[in-house]
């Protein structure tokens, strides 16, 4: 029918043209394959690896952090399941978008989960925005998911502390790495997000705790939503403290501060095991260890109290009269004095234009050593220190470890202050003046002391002069091998004091307890020897301990050991702003004393039975 | 003799190769289907079920087209266009809206798409117009037709749906090409375009949706925002590339598995396919296509006359350039335009449209092979 209208050449010319659709297909088609092969083939592998990074992500297994026991294996920190969420930059398509979401939906802070966004960091790792959510948020952010891409809900375990705020200060808490951490190179196999030690022994063991991450690869479809997961790597758990504390020690000597502020630091001379160092006020680590809000921060720092400071090894106060026991001790090592020579007190000393007052107004009489130490004669030392001089005092405050760090496993410890004339030059570039001295000899001035330093020096006494590093931490547990590595005391040494002078001062330190200053102290439990002092935070006292504020109040300290005839148990207490070392803090200590008199001979302790059975004996706290 | 013909006709026309081809191409989609919806819970009926009802339908299309005159359907060319033009007015204001393009019209529980349609329509009504009479003079030649295919052209250009229109522009220089332009003409059409280009450009430009022109950009550079415009792009080649020769196996296809790339059982099947079979898959899938299109031209070459040949290339310029450009913009060497692969690619109405083609073309040969109608 339509053929007729077209001469032959029209339609052959089709034909030919077909011919170059043909060719021209056949071009095309091996266009493609080409193009297909190089895609396929040639560039293959390449895709390959694309295709596998695309739907991997790797995602980090948090290991668990090692736990942590008292002496007698009573748990002390450990880990709890919890939820975290986490976000992959790389699947997140409108991160502005999340962030209203997250805040929408969780009540997230916007500005804390933008900075986390932006943090620095791998896209396909994922990054914590948030711990220790609820079950109802985690289930709230599951059932969302398909609206959330890249998130998603991981368990974790997080730290807890079963005791509350029992031994915060030595604990510590955990927390999330900072970027300054980061950076340092301890913390060199971490990453953002991390949990590690920030205070405590929790700061000073992180290398044991915090364990080796793991590493899943997770298989995830375009929303980052989990499809299937590989562990490649297990997560190491982190190795088990076994501190020295006794924690029922620590609950009584927590209890005996209360709401005042202060701190009771409790040792074994023998070995400088710590067994209880109450600081108060204090905080909860569980709560430390969450995030906290910027303002929850600035409470907690500005806190007039400062219950993040572990008085016990960061507060320095004037050691008051308990510096009396190395001044008696230097007294007569150095032969100023002889246990019988005597000084008159008439109530005052004085030097140059300047009268120094005792503590008692009509003055304490004769006195030698050993009643000026029973009754605290002020005048009497202020001799000694005269006599003396204060590089003299200085050298034996610094034998008994004053003036420099214990070397406790704690972060940030202090070292107080051991004055002398040289320390006076270089600190305040200035010539020491004789009359600090008199100061200095009755522990006020310049001298200022840690109650950890000052029940480190009085377990010295006790023990003769035998002295070790005070320690927190006495074993290890290795969580892979399972091994208990010991950590063995630290012998600082014999002080090359007579162990006639130890008799003689210890003699009297009983009698303080007995009939002098310290009479509260006295128990019939145990013999106890201690030292009763009053550190002045106002140089100005007027009228009767009531009248005055409570913040210009003297700090009480007593130092103690008992029993008398062979040592346990080494105390300091210090009560600040409670008046009279004899009147508020002797009776603290005597009640920490009958405490662990009564708590020791009936249990003994897991860990040296632990010890024993693989051959070591040497935890025991009998010595 | 006469007896012998028709009798013989029937099975010889009926093309067992062709038909074979056919079925081969369409289980390969079925298939490719299948897996990429594999293990997603979604509502209703599975896609490749789907499919095989849409599959179905496109049969009795063909069997229709095969049983029918294409010289009677011929006659129908203008008034079946002007019911497309009047459909794609409709689908305008009444169109059901997806991805940022009104494309379809919503019949009950489906939806169908009339610029599908309109590009068979559009090569009948070509094929009618140059064999209806000489058709000499540029006028006659491109000018004309031309103004034929503009308003179907522009319709579908405003949905938007750039892949049809190209397909549109496609049919038209194809049956260009097979009636033969003088040079002169030819020239003319040239100059014009380079002329009108700048202002075409502009306009083409500005009407394309935000999506449409990042697609282009994408293909530009598709390495530069792999979560953003070239999105698509790298998927899709990641998906083909880490196929390497063998391919990941059923299932095994995690860029579509899991989701990296979407519209797999759409546009993307090819990327889904190459992933899941290799390089030896993707062989023997584009032999299956060129086998197909071979089979038509020599239909085409052998038609009886001038308007089943012009049919007959018009239908396999339809095909060849849905094929290439599809696999070419999955493989990244075209800006992704919306083209699905005939035959593989899942939706009810290219399926039937392309399947009613290829039934019509088989009419072609059967006509030519009959001496009395």
């Amino acid at each position: 029918m339509a053929t007729a209208h077209y001469p032959e050449t029209e339609f052959g010319d089709l034909h030919r043209r077909l011919l170059i659709l043909r060719v021209g297909l056949l071009l095309v088609v091996a266009l493609l394959g080409l193009r297909l092969w190089h895609l396929q083939i040639r560039e293959g592998p390449y895709y390959r690896d694309l295709s596998e990074n695309n739907r991997t992500r790797q995602v980090l297994l948090e290991p668990a952090r090692g736990l942590i026991y008292d002496r007698h294996g009573v748990l002390l920190a450990n880990n709890v399941p919890s939820f975290s969420l986490y976000v992959t930059l790389e699947d997140v398509k409108d991160r502005e978008l999340l962030v209203k979401q997250l805040t929408d939906l969780l009540g997230l802070d916007a500005t804390l989960v933008r900075k986390k966004l932006a943090a620095k960091g791998s896209k396909l790792l994922p990054r914590k925005i948030k711990d220790r959510m609820t079950l109802r948020d985690a289930t709230l952010v599951e059932s969302h998911r398909l609206d959330l891409p890249g998130v998603m809900i991981q368990v974790e375990s997080q730290r807890n502390y079963p005791g509350g705020m029992t031994a915060a200060h030595i604990l510590g808490y955990v927390g999330e790495i900072s970027g300054e951490q980061l950076e340092k190179p301890e913390f060199l196999d971490l990453h953002q997000g991390s949990v590690v030690g920030q205070y405590g022994v929790e700061k000073s063991y992180d290398r044991h705790m915090r364990g080796v991450a793991g590493q899943k690869n997770v298989e995830v479809d375009a929303l980052g939503h989990e499809k299937r997961a590989t562990v490649v790597e297990k997560p190491q758990a982190g190795n088990d403290l076994y501190l020295t504390i006794d924690a029922r020690l620590q609950k009584v000597a927590e209890d005996l501060l209360g709401e005042e502020q202060g701190a009771i630091v409790a040792l074994d001379p023998n070995n400088g095991d710590i067994l209880a160092m109450a600081s108060r006020p204090g905080f909860d680590p569980n709560v430390l260890s969450r995030e906290l809000t910027a303002k929850q921060w600035v409470e907690i720092v500005q806190d007039e109290g400062r219950p993040l400071n572990n008085r016990a090894s960061q507060g320095q106060y004037p050691p008051g009269s308990t510096f009396k026991i190395p001044m008696a001790i230097a007294a007569l090592e150095t032969k100023t004095m002889s246990p019988s020579s005597t000084v008159f007190c008439n109530g005052g000393y004085q030097f140059g234009k300047r009268l120094y007052h005792d503590w008692k107004a009509g003055g304490h009489g004769y006195v030698d050593l050993h009643n000026a130490l029973v009754h605290s004669c002020d005048v009497y030392f202020y001799t000694v220190g005269q006599r003396m001089g204060i590089d003299v005092m200085a050298e034996f405050g610094k034998d008994f470890g004053l003036g420099k760090a214990t070397g406790v496993e704690l972060p940030s410890e202090r070292s107080g202050i051991m004055p002398s004339t040289a320390w006076k030059q270089k600190a305040k570039n200035e010539q020491w003046l004789p009359g600090e001295t008199i100061s200095a000899a009755i522990g006020q001035g310049y001298v200022t002391v840690t109650p950890l330093q000052m029940a480190s020096l009085i377990g010295t006494v006790a023990n003769n002069g035998i002295s070790y590093r005070p320690r927190l931490v006495q074993a290890v547990m290795d969580r892979m091998t399972g091994n208990l590595m010991e950590i063995p005391a630290v012998p600082r040494g014999k002080l090359s004091v007579k162990p006639e002078t130890f008799r003689l001062i210890k003699d009297a330190l009983a009698d303080v307890v007995t009939k002098g200053t310290a009479t509260r102290a006295k128990s019939s439990v145990v013999t106890i020897g201690g030292k009763t002092g009053t550190a002045q935070v106002a140089a100005l006292r007027t009228g009767p301990e009531e009248s005055i504020p409570k913040k210009f109040r003297d700090h009480a300290w007593f130092v103690a050991f008992a029993p008398v005839e062979s040592p346990k148990i080494a105390v300091a207490v210090i009560g600040e702003h409670m008046g009279h070392g004899g009147a508020a803090a002797a009776p603290l200590a005597k009640e920490i004393i009958e405490a662990y008199m009564k708590l020791t001979p009936q249990v003994p302790a897991v860990i040296s039975e632990r010890f024993s059975v693989e051959g070591a004996g040497r935890f025991s706290n009998d010595s | 003799m006469i007896n012998r013909l028709t009798e013989h006709r029937g099975l010889d026309s009926f093309d067992v190769r062709y038909v074979a081809l056919i079925l081969a191409i369409l289980g390969i989609g079925v298939l490719s289907i299948y897996s990429v919806t594999y293990g997603q819970r979604g509502v209703g009926t599975p896609y490749y079920l789907k499919q095989l009802a849409w599959i179905g339908v496109g049969a009795a299309a063909f069997l229709i087209m095969w049983a029918s005159d294409y010289h009677h359907l011929a006659r129908f060319a203008y008034p079946a266009y002007a019911v497309v033009l009047l459909m794609l007015v409709v689908v305008l204001f009444e169109g059901r809206t997806s991805k940022g393009a009104q494309r379809w019209i919503a019949m009950g529980p489906f939806s169908f798409q009339p610029s599908e349609f309109a590009k068979l329509v559009l090569v009948l009504v070509l094929a009618h117009y140059y064999s209806k009479a000489p058709r000499v003079g540029w006028l006659q030649r491109v000018i004309v037709p031309g103004l034929l295919v503009l308003p179907g052209l522009l319709l579908i250009l405003k949905q938007p749906d750039l892949g049809s229109g190209l397909s549109f522009v496609a049919v038209y220089a194809a049956m260009l090409l097979m009636v033969g332009v003088r040079s002169q003409a030819l020239g003319v059409i040239l100059l014009f375009s380079i002329m009108l280009f700048p202002f075409a450009w502009e306009g083409v430009w500005g009407s394309l949706h935000d999506y449409q022109r990042q697609r282009i950009m994408a293909f530009v550079d598709p390495d530069y925002d792999p979560g953003g415009k070239g999105y698509h792009a790298l998927q899709s080649r990641i998906a083909i590339g880490s196929g390497e020769l063998l391919g990941k196996g059923l299932y095994g296809g995690t860029q579509s598995q899991l989701k990296f790339l979407p519209e797999g059982h759409t546009d993307f099947v090819f990327a889904v396919f190459a992933e899941e079979w290799g390089f030896l898959g993707v062989v023997v899938l584009l032999t299956l296509f060129v086998g197909l299109i071979w089979l038509s031209l020599e239909i085409a070459s052998k038609a009886k006359d001038q308007l089943g040949a012009l049919l007959a290339a018009g239908i396999v310029a339809m095909l060849c350039f849905c094929v290439v450009v599809n696999i070419g913009m999955t493989a990244g060497m075209f800006p992704i335009v919306g083209i699905p692969l005939p035959l593989v690619s899942y939706g009810g109405s290219a399926t039937i449209m392309t399947m009613a083609a290829l039934g019509l073309l088989l009419n072609i040969k059967r006509k030519r092979l009959s001496l009395f109608y």
